[in-house]
């Protein structure tokens, strides 16, 4: 059982368009060791990315420095505070393509979408006429997909239950791809909003937008794009994708936690009342009522996650230098290795669009004979994590028979020797578990 | 390699060769339990004949570690009164709380039996869950067991 294996022919590692060692010696956590001495191989980046150090050197210098609360106070500290803040803003804006204000910061893409949920229902009962543009009540209709992470799922159905419109959603085919043949009746004349993702983070699928975006638009609807899993791997331009809303999250793409962005086209956001009230989102404040500011401050009640917002705006600056084009190239590169090596493997099977068309970086497998978790085990033990279950997206796995996978995720610090790894790591697991009956030849 | 010391051969053989899986008549109670964060499911059959446990029957997907346990359980409960099955569960609570001590896996070898090969289980808190589950149902059906057919412990 502990014979070598060889490559199947045809593998071919392209030159990576990213210089992976440089990279690597920007994240201080990637020299560490794991389970005893090992390697860290990192293929987790779909669930946190790590840090490199200039988002950790941006956040420990604001604290260090210029360490206030913005949009308040009229010191010195409180300027610089506000000024980096802002300044940060304007970074993150310009790596969407998106107009500064149109900008709201957010703890994550989870309470992105929360805020729009809440500002359509809040919208049904506001005392602004011009508030209630896009209020939902019964007889309007939400429309999902079914491969959407849950944070792109259960808000929309507690808007519906709040409000009395109606959920529907586009189903999957069995490559894992959206099942668009109904698009043109599932988004209709009663659908206030399309919520999508543009990135599938089970099934590394990309969806095809364009069509969606079209069709919600001809009936009236706004649309939502999830890019929680798309804005960190592959350049996004607000323009090019018009929808009206897109959400992110910056501990997915080199920055800290605690930090998301909505971004809303600016007419729509100034027509949506607030979801969080409270400090600094307010124009006018008596007893009796009171007003609200305009966006982005009408969304960012509260002193905000300033240094979080200083280190995304490093975390963006950190991807701007590498070059989003290549971001992508580079986990392209990455992916086709991956798929032909796991595909190779006896008993590996992808759920997931098999090849590199439309594909990103994230690929979710089983291994006949072995749960996924007992994978993920073997794998934790040879310093390499993964993630495995049911990601966030239940009725992704259920729609494919399985009750989860083991998903690897890449990123600019991933090369080959990660994949080579993940792979023999596979192999060791059927080992283990006595299940790689046609290795044995 | 640290694998061997939570896929104890007794693990794997009860993983392979599950004892009493299956759903059976009669029973009094009967629960579905999920681990949210992996989508593990067992569903739990009790049969009680007074107050002993005359029959568990379960079926569930999980991982290895999760469907050993409902298995090495089914072997430590049947013939017991639920007061003893539910003590026993308390004495592997206290397995899986233990990160790793070989003390206390020593102190509870003789209670818990096969299932003291669980103890290399618990200094993985990610898999404590996934042995718990089953001792968990079964605290439940047991409960509503007794409930149903007015029994006490």
């Amino acid at each position: 059982m502990t014979q070598t294996v060889s490559r199947p022919a045809g593998a071919h590692q392209v030159p990576l368009p990213l210089d992976v060692e440089a990279v690597r010696a920007d994240f201080p956590i990637l020299t560490r060791t794991v389970r005893d001495g090992k390697r860290l191989v990192y293929l987790d980046s779909g669930a946190t990315s790590q840090k490199p150090r200039s988002v950790l050197d941006a956040e420990r210098w604001f604290y260090e420095n210029i360490n206030a609360a913005p949009h308040r106070g009229a010191h010195q500290l409180a300027e610089e505070a506000t000024g980096a803040y802002e300044a940060a803003r304007a970074t993150i804006a310009g790596f969407i393509g998106a107009a500064v204000d149109e900008v709201v910061f957010t703890r994550n893409s989870t309470e992105a979408i929360n805020l729009v949920a809440y500002a359509l229902s809040n919208a049904a009962t506001a005392k602004e006429p011009e508030f209630r543009r896009y209020a939902v009540g019964q007889g309007d209709e939400i429309v999902v997909t079914e491969m959407e992470h849950h944070a792109n799922l259960i808000p929309w159905q507690q808007l519906c239950e709040r409000t009395g419109a109606t959920l529907r959603w586009l189903g999957l085919t069995d490559d894992g791809r959206l099942d668009l043949s109904d698009l043109a009746t599932v988004v209709n004349e009663r659908t206030k909003l399309v919520a999508v993702t543009q990135q599938s983070n089970i099934l590394g699928t990309i969806n095809p937008l364009g069509d969606i975006v079209a069709r919600a638009h001809e009936v009236g609807a706004l649309v939502l794009v999830d890019g929680a899993q798309s804005v960190p791997h592959q350049p996004v331009d607000v323009a090019a994708l018009g929808a009206d809303f897109l959400v992110f999250s910056g501990h997915k793409m080199l920055g800290p936690t605690g930090v998301g962005v909505l971004w809303g086209r600016y007419e729509v956001l100034d027509a949506l009342p607030p979801f969080l009230t409270g400090g600094s989102m307010i124009e006018v404040v008596r007893m009796e009522g009171s007003t609200f500011a305009a966006p982005p401050q009408r969304f960012e009640a509260g002193v905000p996650m300033t240094a979080q917002v200083i280190g995304l705006g490093a975390a963006v600056e950190y991807l701007q230098a590498l070059g989003m084009d290549k971001v992508l190239a580079h986990e392209e590169a990455l992916t086709a290795y991956a798929l032909e090596q796991l595909q190779s493997v006896p008993g590996v099977t992808v759920i997931g669009p098999p090849d590199t068309v439309a594909r990103g970086g994230a690929i979710s497998f089983t291994v006949e004979g072995i749960h996924p978790h007992d994978v993920g085990q073997v794998l934790d033990d040879l310093g390499i994590a993964v993630r495995v279950g049911h990601h966030c997206a239940w009725p992704v796995v259920r729609r494919y028979g399985v009750p989860a996978t083991t998903r690897a995720t890449f990123y600019v610090h991933t090369g080959y020797d990660d994949i080579d790894a993940l792979v023999e790591g596979v192999r060791e697991a059927q080992r283990f578990f006595g299940v790689a009956p046609t290795e044995v030849k | 390699m640290q694998l061997q010391s939570m896929y104890q051969d007794i693990i794997l053989d009860h993983y392979r060769n599950p004892h009493g899986r299956g759903l059976r008549d009669p029973f009094e109670a009967e629960v579905h339990h999920v681990n949210p964060t992996c989508g593990d499911e067992v569903t739990l059959r009790v049969h009680l004949e007074g107050d002993t446990i005359a029959d568990v029957s379960y079926e569930g997907m999980g991982c290895s570690i999760s469907q050993a346990s409902v298995s090495a359980m089914y072997d430590l409960v049947i013939g017991k009164d639920v007061t003893t099955a539910l003590g026993t569960g308390e004495q592997f609570m206290r397995l899986m709380q233990s990160k790793g001590d070989a003390a206390v896996a020593e102190e509870l070898e003789d209670d818990l039996e096969d299932a003291v090969a669980f103890a290399g289980v618990s200094k993985y808190p990610a898999r404590v869950k996934c042995a718990l589950m089953s001792w968990m149902a079964l605290k439940d059906a047991s409960a509503r067991a007794l409930a149903s057919s007015g029994g006490t412990n």
